[in-house]
């Protein structure tokens, strides 16, 4: 064998030929086949593939939509529609991509959930967390421009409030906002960049979700009981043991997804945005999509302008320093008695957001946001950084194998015994 | 453990059996998302509303031509003059390259009704207008790769490998036809 070459272990020839010129086989192999994956996943563990599955959903319709679409103000709605109408199997095309929005959003937020609840955030994977963090943001980019394209009265009002919120930073905020505008007002110089970018940002979310594997594949997963695996004891190999698990999911992920397709397609949209586009009529109840409302609720509760755009950006953003806010060096919120239903109420608090988001901006909703608004902040910069000195977490666990495997307290002879790996 | 040496004698042809059902469960499912997708492809209902064009012959005299438009592609309607359909029927048939009758050709014999692309490489040859190249016979000439063609539409001299294609086409009245 020649210097140079990968040393493959593959024995088809054709495979190893290219294997050892290309080691990918061996990269899969390692890093999706014997990979060594913490035993004691449960189904939260899934949501990471499934959120890869809907992007991979998303970009293929997506490309496909677009191979009928006209980025183009007077064409753009009628567009749509004759994809709805003409296009072969155009409704059920559309139907994916506009709901795949939603469930993509779904699988998100349980995702978000799990690395909150599990402590996934933590040394060593903050960057990890990050680039999730980043990921998150981008979609929020992506979801938006693509609501923006069918240029129905949602289409058009939403892009118009929400470009505008950047009109609320002093001096440069009407300059960044005829910047997105490309004019003077939301039009076709707008519809036609927001289609360019709607195609764009899901190839870069796609290079950082390239990122957020890489990361994760060198510090590992976390898992349920938040503490590191001991040895080969603790894990089992990715394939066949969490390609089979995910697979389990994903058959019921499909299920629930096909249901909305083709039972509810337009259940989570607006009716308002099978009207075309009219700058002159504003539609009496302003609504963005359900995944936005907890943001949009956090928006309205403050009486103030420029205030209400930074409380809101900094909803997401303060994710980001999560990591440090949270010093606790126990992961999993199952051995943080107080963390634990002070978390559990933020992500009810969360849901309480996104229902009063929904609701016109009066009377109760109003103060019920600002509560709701002000324990969501409370959480990360009040509760998490006392609790990290107060609280007094439960034993860990020795191992993950222990609990799973069945064994009571360790004995002085098991804990005596050394670990394959440490 | 116990599962493990259970499972150990008929192990083998079980998971063979797993795996086949898995990788066909699949491959099912793949191909009935491919589907959609390959559909969405093909001519959408609004093009294929648009596959028929009417045409009135009343106002095209003798010797004249038309060009109208038929799913995105000229087609050549030419009113003959009797000189011409003369000559389309005088030439041995045998001699041509793709052999076809003159009366094979035509409903009417004045009226020739062609899809105005070129078989050779997908040109639109001249031949339409009185001041058009007309080519060695008299019908049309194919500036891409020199093809000529007579006054039947019919290969005579050039690369293309056939006649220009007829459309379907029927006559709805004495004057007018409805291609497609």
């Amino acid at each position: 064998m020649s210097i140079g070459l990968h040393k493959s272990e593959f024995s088809n020839p054709l495979v190893r030929w290219i294997d050892q010129r290309l080691p990918v086989f061996t990269m899969m192999q390692k890093e999706y086949g014997t990979f060594p994956t913490p035993r004691n996943f449960n189904y939260f563990w899934n949501f990471g593939a499934l959120a890869m599955v809907t992007l991979m959903i998303m970009i293929a319709t997506g490309i496909f939509l677009s191979m009928h679409y006209v980025a183009n103000t007077n064409l753009a709605f009628d567009s749509v529609e004759r994809i709805m109408r003409d296009v072969n199997s155009g409704w059920l095309i559309r139907y994916v991509h506009m709901n795949g929005a939603s469930m993509f959003f779904i699988v998100v937020y349980i995702h978000i959930f799990r690395g909150m609840y599990y402590g996934s955030y933590k040394a060593p994977r903050e960057l990890l967390w990050m680039l999730g963090v980043t990921i998150f943001l981008l979609m929020m980019a992506t979801a938006f421009m693509g609501y923006v394209l069918p240029w129905g009265q949602m289409s058009f009002w939403g892009a118009t409030v929400i470009t505008n919120l950047f009109s609320a930073f002093p001096v440069v905020g009407n300059f960044i906002v005829e910047l997105l505008w490309g004019g003077f007002s939301v039009d076709n110089a707008t519809l036609n960049r927001f289609f360019s970018l709607h195609y764009l940002l899901p190839f870069v979310i796609l290079g950082v979700v390239f990122l957020h594997v890489a990361a994760l594949h060198i510090t590992g997963s976390n898992n349920p009981l938040g503490i590191e695996p001991k040895g080969a004891q603790d894990t089992l190999p990715f394939h066949p043991y969490y390609t089979a698990k995910d697979s389990v999911g994903l058959v019921v992920y499909f299920i629930v997804f096909a249901g909305l397709v083709f039972f509810a397609p337009n259940y989570l949209g607006h009716a308002d945005n099978y009207i075309p586009a009219n700058p002159l009529v504003t539609p009496p109840h302003i609504v963005p999509e359900w995944y936005f409302l907890p943001y949009y609720a956090i928006l309205r509760a403050v009486p103030d302008k420029l205030g209400g755009v930074l409380l809101m950006f900094g909803s997401i953003l303060i994710w980001f320093v999560l990591p440090w806010l949270d010093r606790s060096p126990v992961r999993s919120m199952r051995f943080r008695p107080l963390a634990r239903p002070f978390f559990l109420l933020w992500a009810v608090n969360f849901l309480v957001l996104l229902w009063v988001g929904a609701k016109p901006a009066e009377g109760t909703y109003v103060l019920i946001a600002q509560i709701s608004t002000a324990y969501y902040f409370a959480y990360f910069l009040v509760v998490l950084p006392l609790l990290a000195k107060f609280e007094r977490p439960l034993p860990l666990p020795e191992s993950i194998s222990r609990p799973v495997l069945g064994g009571g307290p360790l004995s002085m002879g098991a804990a005596a015994k050394p670990m394959e790996k440490a | 453990m116990a599962d493990t040496a259970h499972a150990a004698p008929d192990g083998a042809p079980r998971r063979d059996f797993l795996k086949l059902v898995t990788g066909a469960f699949a491959a099912v499912g793949v191909g009935a998302i491919a589907w959609p997708f390959i559909a969405s492809l093909q001519p959408a209902k609004d093009t294929l509303a648009l596959a028929s064009t009417d045409v009135d012959l009343a106002p095209i005299t003798e010797g004249q031509a038309i060009t109208v438009m038929w799913r995105g592609k000229p087609v050549f309607v030419r009113n003959r003059t009797a000189k011409e359909i003369e000559e389309a029927r005088a030439v041995p048939v045998n001699s041509m390259p793709d052999p076809a009758t003159d009366q094979s050709r035509v409903q009417k014999d004045e009226w020739l009704v062609l899809i105005g692309i070129c078989t050779h490489l997908g040109c639109v040859p001249t031949g339409q207008k009185p001041t058009d190249t007309r080519g060695d016979y008299g019908g049309w000439f194919c500036p891409c790769h020199g093809s000529h063609y007579d006054s039947a539409g019919r290969i005579r001299k050039g690369p293309a490998p056939r006649n220009l294609d007829v459309p379907q086409y029927a006559f709805t009245s004495d004057t007018k036809i409805r291609i497609g």
